[in-house]
């Protein structure tokens, strides 16, 4: 896999999408969701609003990166918090 | 009482897909990722960079007009195209030989591959050998597309639509011959007028269709490459370079692989969202009816 080109933080990043599809693929099987409509515009399932989540902290990373010098960890931890949000009521 | 056994063997069966989804795409865009944050010569010689070229790219003035040079010319052909393609589906024979004989003449363009098309269209528009070049300079039109930028993007765009409209054109046939006889003769009935008809009956009727078509080409132009690339070279400057141009001059041309990855991620975030927005609405709009 050295052709790959790993470094650490990429890995950990992989790991973490992985460990989340397993974990709401689990949930999905222990407790199957319906779709349901909170704040976002649209009736949603519980993958969609992963889906969205993750979509948009992808692009709350990248404003981040381009129009401030913070540290990256804030974008993460922002997103996290926003990801909690959306799961849980949107 | 018979209760739904659940049966979840048939997931096996999307198993070839997925392993050949995972070479094809998913390890490559991993790949991809790891290249992206770091400076990286080959795969042994690497340093990482953390989000540097993301910053570089993002930044990148030459890649903000590629993607606002994208966006203008993808629109410009979905304005072009979607109406162009219904009027030639409503204009083509429904029945006998001629129903036939125009969905091969309609189709055709569809059928050549896209260095081809590049390739006619650079012949097409040449001033001394090409017809579209020569009634340019009869007519009095100081046409060329390799130095003017504005006759270059004419071109790009013009062959564009002759190469594409056929398939708006072909999904919009499709769906007006699914709509049944008997709404036509309601409107018989009631006397509607030709354009009531388009507007009340077969308009509505395509809105699948052509929210598939706008999909498809959307995704289409968003991409292109190959066409723009083999007629202008991505010229006169950079006047139609769009942002694969761009990609494959940063990545193979000057072999700068970090920033070339990122910007790849940033170009892929970019049609998913695009994707989902379509898709999101496409789902919403069945959901309603």
């Amino acid at each position: 896999m050295a052709w790959m080109s790993w470094t650490l933080p990429t890995a950990l990043f992989f790991i973490g999408i992985a460990v989340i599809l397993v974990g709401m693929t689990t949930w999905q099987i222990l407790s199957p969701c319906v779709e349901r409509r909170g704040f976002l515009p649209l009736a949603t399932t519980r993958g969609d609003r992963l889906f969205i989540g993750l979509l948009s902290s992808a692009f709350i990373h990248l404003a981040f990166v381009a129009l401030t010098d913070v540290n990256i960890a804030v974008a993460t931890a922002l997103c996290a918090f926003w990801m909690i949000i959306l799961m849980r009521w949107g | 009482m018979q209760t739904k056994v659940e049966n979840n063997k048939a997931w096996f069966l999307v198993l070839p897909v997925f392993l050949i989804v995972a070479f094809s795409a998913i390890i490559p865009l991993m790949t991809v990722v790891n290249y992206s944050v770091q400076d990286i010569f080959d795969p042994y010689t690497r340093y990482f960079v953390g989000t540097e070229w993301f910053k570089q790219v993002m930044l990148d003035s030459r890649l903000h007009e590629a993607l606002l040079r994208q966006f203008l010319y993808s629109f410009t052909i979905l304005a072009i195209e979607v109406p162009l393609g219904i009027c030639v589906a409503l204009m083509m024979p429904t029945k006998g030989r001629g129903a036939s004989l125009s969905l091969i003449l309609v189709a055709i363009p569809l059928l050549i591959p896209w260095n081809v098309v590049g390739t006619i269209w650079q012949i097409f528009g040449r001033a001394d050998i090409g017809l579209f070049g020569a009634f340019m300079s009869g007519i009095g039109v100081d046409y060329n597309y390799a130095s003017d930028p504005t006759d270059a993007w004419l071109t790009v765009v013009l062959m564009d639509v002759w190469h594409w409209t056929p398939l708006v054109a072909l999904l919009c046939y499709s769906g007006l011959r699914a709509i049944p006889e008997v709404y036509y003769q309601a409107a018989r009935i009631d006397q509607a007028s030709r354009w009531a008809v388009f507007r009340y009956i077969q308009l509505p009727k395509l809105t699948n269709v052509l929210i598939i078509g706008v999909l498809l080409r959307f995704m289409d132009s968003f991409m292109i490459y190959t066409e723009p690339f083999v007629l202008t070279g991505g010229g006169p400057g950079s006047s139609t370079t769009f942002l694969s141009q761009s990609l494959v001059q940063q990545a193979i041309g000057q072999f700068d692989l970090g920033p070339a990855a990122a910007f790849s991620l940033v170009y892929f975030l970019i049609i998913l969202l695009v994707c989902w927005v379509f898709y999101t609405t496409i789902m919403n709009m069945q959901k309603d009816k």
